[in-house]
């Protein structure tokens, strides 16, 4: 018999919604102004911008509200890494992904209130809204206000640099987010996960 | 022995030549450092006067020394002059050689000036500016229809002080910078565009308002590079196009076969990091363009990661599938 628990109240799934989509629209108009052609454009030059600033600034007020909305509410508990046996518990997670789940085996840390990520996606997520998002934000800004980048870092240019590192993560970010949806296939069924993403209703 | 003395004769006109070469080009080398210097001797006496706002002269009527103020328009610095690309010259190789009496005749203010064409035009010499497409392309221009003989070359090219950056300036700011400047005496300056046109300039600011990060392309490309057609046989495009047909697809500039490098890069592809993979490398020896500086490398890491990832998802779903009880 399954158990149901509600892990994700509607300010959480807001949040999650938001950031999907401008994950998605960000991904979309950054692709077609990495690769702007005269031949062929996913997404007008011009508007690509508009829309690619957009999702930017709403993914940065998004970011800000998770930030000081996880604070006070005590969700960030979720994401804050025990590193006592932490590498042990990431190897059987890995391993029930890459062999367990073929065996059948039951997944080595089940779903609960108190631990509502199992090591590997309390792992990723860290690395990806602790680390990967702060920076591409921050080189995102910096491309909205471009006079304020170094001119110069090690004799490249400032915003060759800025370049670099934002579509480095931001294409790092995009295929974490790959991986996010396909896991989220994983469970009782495989629209499961999807589900409680409206409901809030884990199974 | 007429064999030993026709030997040492011909040793002899073999050393001699190339030393007698060697004294052409020094004595033409000296000569022509001599001629500067009697021009600039020569110059000394108008620059006396026209090199300052303020000119000093004996009034016979007076009987006395007069302090009069120089016409904004006939002051010339000597070291702009003498830095500019004409700083050989003497005063009166180009104005009449009457201004050498003071008070100057007052008809030949009325003079006419001399047009790049007439001194540059079909001379070997100046072959590789290619002048004659340069005037063409400038009668073709909305410079000069619009405006007809009223718009001639000094109009944006002052002989006293101009001086060809996109050759002889090594950063590329300077040359936008200098070559800008060049439009915006005209277009942001009231009273030499009443020179020509009626009324008041429209404000470039307001004009470029559709422009994202407009400060950012002002100070990283020239006016040209949106308002010319681009000539692959000049340095610079003089063909000044109607507004209609300006650059307004943000692609021509923001992507690897950027117009950029036809225009602005023209002659700057001689890249130091096109090796390190980067498309139109040349533009980030100074500046970065969005579209047009990718890199190879990346994109195909980037591209063999993506693929990887899809692969190793599709591989994993399949796999559940098989194992599926």
């Amino acid at each position: 018999m399954s158990t149901r628990l509600y892990l994700y109240p509607v300010a959480i799934r807001v949040w999650h919604m938001v950031n999907a989509l401008m994950f998605l629209l960000l991904i979309v108009t950054g692709l077609s102004l990495q690769y702007s052609s005269k031949d062929l454009e996913i997404v007008g030059f011009n508007l690509a911008i508009t829309l690619h600033n957009i999702g930017g600034i709403t993914l940065t007020a998004s970011y800000l509200i998770f930030i000081i909305g996880g604070i006070v509410s005590g969700n960030m508990k979720h994401y804050k890494i025990k590193y006592k046996g932490f590498w042990n518990r990431l190897y059987k997670q890995g391993r029930f992904y890459i062999y367990g789940i073929f065996k059948h085996e039951d997944t080595p840390f089940p779903t609960s209130e108190n631990m509502k990520f199992n090591p590997l996606q309390q792992f990723s997520y860290v690395l990806a809204l602790f680390i990967g998002l702060p920076i591409v934000i921050l080189t995102g800004w910096a491309y909205l206000f471009p006079e304020i980048v170094i001119l110069k870092i090690f004799n490249l240019s400032g915003l060759l640099v800025n370049d670099l590192v934002h579509i480095t993560i931001g294409f790092i970010l995009s295929i974490f987010m790959f991986i996010h949806i396909y896991l989220c296939t994983i469970g009782p069924s495989v629209k499961n996960t999807f589900k409680s993403m409206i409901t809030g209703w884990h199974e | 022995m007429e064999r030993k003395l026709l030997k040492m004769f011909k040793i002899a006109i073999r050393g001699l030549v190339p030393l007698f070469m060697l004294f052409v080009i020094f004595s033409a080398s000296a000569q022509k450092e001599e001629r500067i210097k009697e021009n600039k001797k020569f110059n000394e006496r108008c620059f006396a006067c026209h090199k300052s706002s303020t000119y000093t002269y004996f009034n016979p009527e007076m009987d006395k020394k007069v302090r009069d103020k120089m016409c904004p328009d006939r002051v010339i610095y000597p070291d702009e002059y003498y830095q500019s690309n004409h700083y050989s010259f003497k005063c009166t190789d180009c104005h009449s050689e009457e201004y050498d009496s003071f008070p100057h005749p007052v008809y030949l203010r009325m003079e006419e000036k001399y047009a790049c064409i007439d001194c540059h035009g079909y001379d070997e010499d100046y072959a590789q500016y290619q002048f004659e497409q340069i005037e063409e392309e400038f009668l073709g221009s909305i410079h000069s229809t619009k405006h007809s003989e009223d718009f001639n070359c000094w109009m944006c090219h002052d002989a006293h002080t101009y001086r060809i950056a996109a050759r002889s300036v090594e950063l590329i700011k300077e040359i936008i910078e200098y070559d800008n400047l060049i439009c915006l005496s005209c277009h942001a300056n009231i009273e030499k565009y009443n020179l020509i046109m009626e009324g008041t300039n429209a404000n470039i600011l307001t004009t470029h308002g559709w422009l994202p990060n407009q400060a950012l392309h002002f100070k990283n490309v020239r006016c040209i590079e949106c308002h010319t057609a681009v000539n692959n046989d000049i340095l610079v495009a003089h063909l000044v196009q109607p507004k209609k047909d300006a650059v307004h697809n943000c692609v021509e500039c923001h992507s690897a076969n950027s117009h950029l490098m036809a225009s602005l890069y023209k002659f700057r592809t001689i890249e130091t990091r096109s090796n390190v993979g980067f498309m139109n490398g040349v533009i980030l020896n100074e500046s970065f363009v969005i579209g047009a500086n990718r890199n190879v490398f990346l994109n195909k890491m980037s591209m063999g990661i993506f693929i990887l990832s899809i692969m190793a998802i599709l591989m994993h779903f399949i796999l559940r599938l098989i194992t599926k009880k």
